[in-house]
């Protein structure tokens, strides 16, 4: 159980103000849907709790305990693409972070260790849905496939926090919906703290304890570099809420145009 | 009628214009080769298909008359031997490198400018000063070779490895991954295939600077044969054996490419997209 604290978090390139004073505190096990046009800093905001990025004043805690510089295992991450290795099977992508922890030189097991990581990973695989795609390549499966298998990998190392940057935003309707449930069915289990990104609004109802919205206050075109984006909408959400529930409440959050798009061409103020 | 873009070969047809360069070209040779050899029976320029036959089998089937060895075959082994440790060394060189480069800021901003300025160095142009600093034995052939396609190999291998999504990189330090663990099973077992890629683009080029240091100092290998032929105008022998040097080039190729096709069956399904 993971709390995250952001604390008045600012991420400026050169003199173009990406993100100012974000504060956010965060509870254990909540997951936070991450919304907004696009250009807002969504995605920025969650490569700095990724540390592949670092905010340009202010500090970012997770259990009280500042962010480390770089990534860790303790936070795991789905992207939207190349989140999967191409090289390596189904199988071999998720045992890929059981043999580099038990493997420092080659990153490789043989034998026994081998067959037992193995043996791991190919429960995993069966948790998200895809035993009989174990030995396929990422090439051959499908986009949804391929989301399940990049969770999977980023699950088997236990993470405390999972980042999500529009995990399901390429895949059809139908494949979202089970994707859906699979994610909360695991976010359950795992009590990790998910932060995800999305561009779509009914999603982020339907998954999330907290909707957080990014945008600009300031649009005009002069002001435009030296103003960032910030948390504009705050929206907690009852994670017993029945399912219709949330979704209503997405439906009439954009009904009564609550500054959140309902995509990505919505506002188009932060580009 | 459908437009020319979309009209497509048959099977049939496929073969025939495949071959149809190939017929054209011994074709015009033969009728070149009877028109000048009917004006004089002893001209050497275009030599019948039965002197090029018995130019080969004297080069290639009867021992030297004067060293009692098989000339062609001695040639083969010498040229082929610098060929493979000339790309050998390349290879490594252009994997350690590139990869240094293409994954380490540091190394990048240490090498990426010099190997820009190395890699326009014509190669034949220090061929001299690898002559006179390494002797005119087999080191100094080797090291054309390396000088010609090291570079290239290189910049290339960086250049791929760099086109790796910075996702991959992100995602491998998420599960746990150490710089070296990045290396060895992320972006290496990446990188083989592209590499492989490489070799193939850079084989040209290290017969063009295997044959060129051949040619002016060596006592054997097929660049140095056909030069040494030259003087005595004996088309007969040379011909066979420029057509030996591009079967062998020709199989190199298609070899590796087989290989890539073998080894990474992941590659080109990956490649398709």
């Amino acid at each position: 159980m993971t709390a995250v604290s952001i604390r008045n978090v600012w991420k400026s390139y050169g003199d173009q103000v990406v993100l100012e004073n974000i504060s956010l505190e965060v509870a254990p096990h909540a997951f936070v849907s991450l919304v907004g046009p696009s250009g807002c800093g969504k995605s920025t905001f969650l490569r700095m709790l990724l540390s592949q990025e670092t905010p340009t004043r202010g500090a970012i805690l997770v259990d009280g305990a500042p962010l480390a510089p770089e990534p860790t295992p303790d936070r795991g991450v789905v992207f939207q693409k190349y989140s999967v290795y191409p090289h390596l099977t189904a199988l071999e992508n998720v045992a890929l972070g059981l043999e580099l922890a038990r493997s420092p030189l080659l990153g490789r097991l043989f034998g026994a260790r081998r067959r037992a990581v193995m043996e791991e990973a190919a429960e995993s695989l069966e948790a998200v849905g895809l035993a009989t795609a174990r030995d396929k390549y990422p090439a051959q499966l499908s986009g949804g496939m391929q989301q399940r298998l990049a969770i999977a990998q980023a699950l088997i190392k236990k993470p405390r926090i999972l980042l999500l940057d529009e995990p399901f935003g390429a895949l059809d309707p139908g494949i979202r919906k089970d994707i859906h449930d699979l994610m909360l069915d695991l976010w359950w289990r795992t009590r990790m703290t998910v932060f995800m990104v999305s561009h779509d609004l009914r999603e982020a109802f339907y998954l999330g304890t907290r909707i957080i919205a990014f945008d600009r206050t300031r649009t005009r075109p002069e002001e435009r570099d030296a103003y960032g984006a910030t948390i504009t909408f705050d929206m907690p959400l009852d994670p017993s809420d029945p399912v219709k529930a949330r979704i209503r409440a997405a439906e009439e959050a954009a009904a009564r145009g609550l500054d959140l798009p309902l995509s990505d061409g919505g506002a188009g103020r932060c580009h | 009628m459908p437009r020319l873009v979309n009209r497509r070969p048959g099977r049939a047809t496929r073969v025939a214009l495949v071959a149809l360069p190939f017929v054209l070209a011994v074709t015009a040779y033969a009728i070149g080769s009877h028109i000048r050899l009917s004006e004089n029976p002893n001209d050497k320029l275009l030599p019948s298909f039965a002197a090029l036959a018995d130019g080969l089998s004297r080069f290639a089937f009867e021992p030297d008359r004067r060293t009692g060895e098989i000339l062609l075959w001695v040639d083969t082994v010498a040229s082929l031997g610098r060929l493979a440790i000339g790309i050998a060394v390349s290879t490594m060189l252009g994997l350690a490198v590139g990869i240094g480069v293409g994954l380490l800021p540091y190394a990048r901003t240490t090498l990426a400018s010099f190997l820009a300025v190395l890699s326009m160095i014509p190669p034949l142009s220090v061929l001299p000063i690898l002559f006179i600093v390494f002797g005119l034995g087999e080191l100094s052939k080797v090291m054309l070779i390396v000088f010609g396609i090291a570079p290239f190999l290189m910049r290339d291998v960086a250049l791929r490895v760099g086109e790796l999504p910075a996702e991959q990189i992100v995602k491998a330090q998420t599960l746990g991954a150490s710089t070296w663990q990045i290396v060895t099973r992320v972006v290496l077992p990446q990188t083989w295939p592209r590499l492989i890629d490489a070799v193939r683009l850079s084989l040209g080029a290290a017969w063009l600077f295997l044959i060129a240091a051949e040619a002016i100092a060596s006592e054997s290998g097929l660049g140095y044969r056909i030069f040494l032929l030259r003087r005595y105008l004996a088309m007969d022998v040379i011909l066979p054996y420029v057509a030996w040097i591009t079967i062998l080039a020709f199989l190199f190729d298609w070899a590796l490419r087989r290989l890539q096709a073998r080894a990474f069956p992941w590659f080109a399904s990956e490649r398709r997209g």
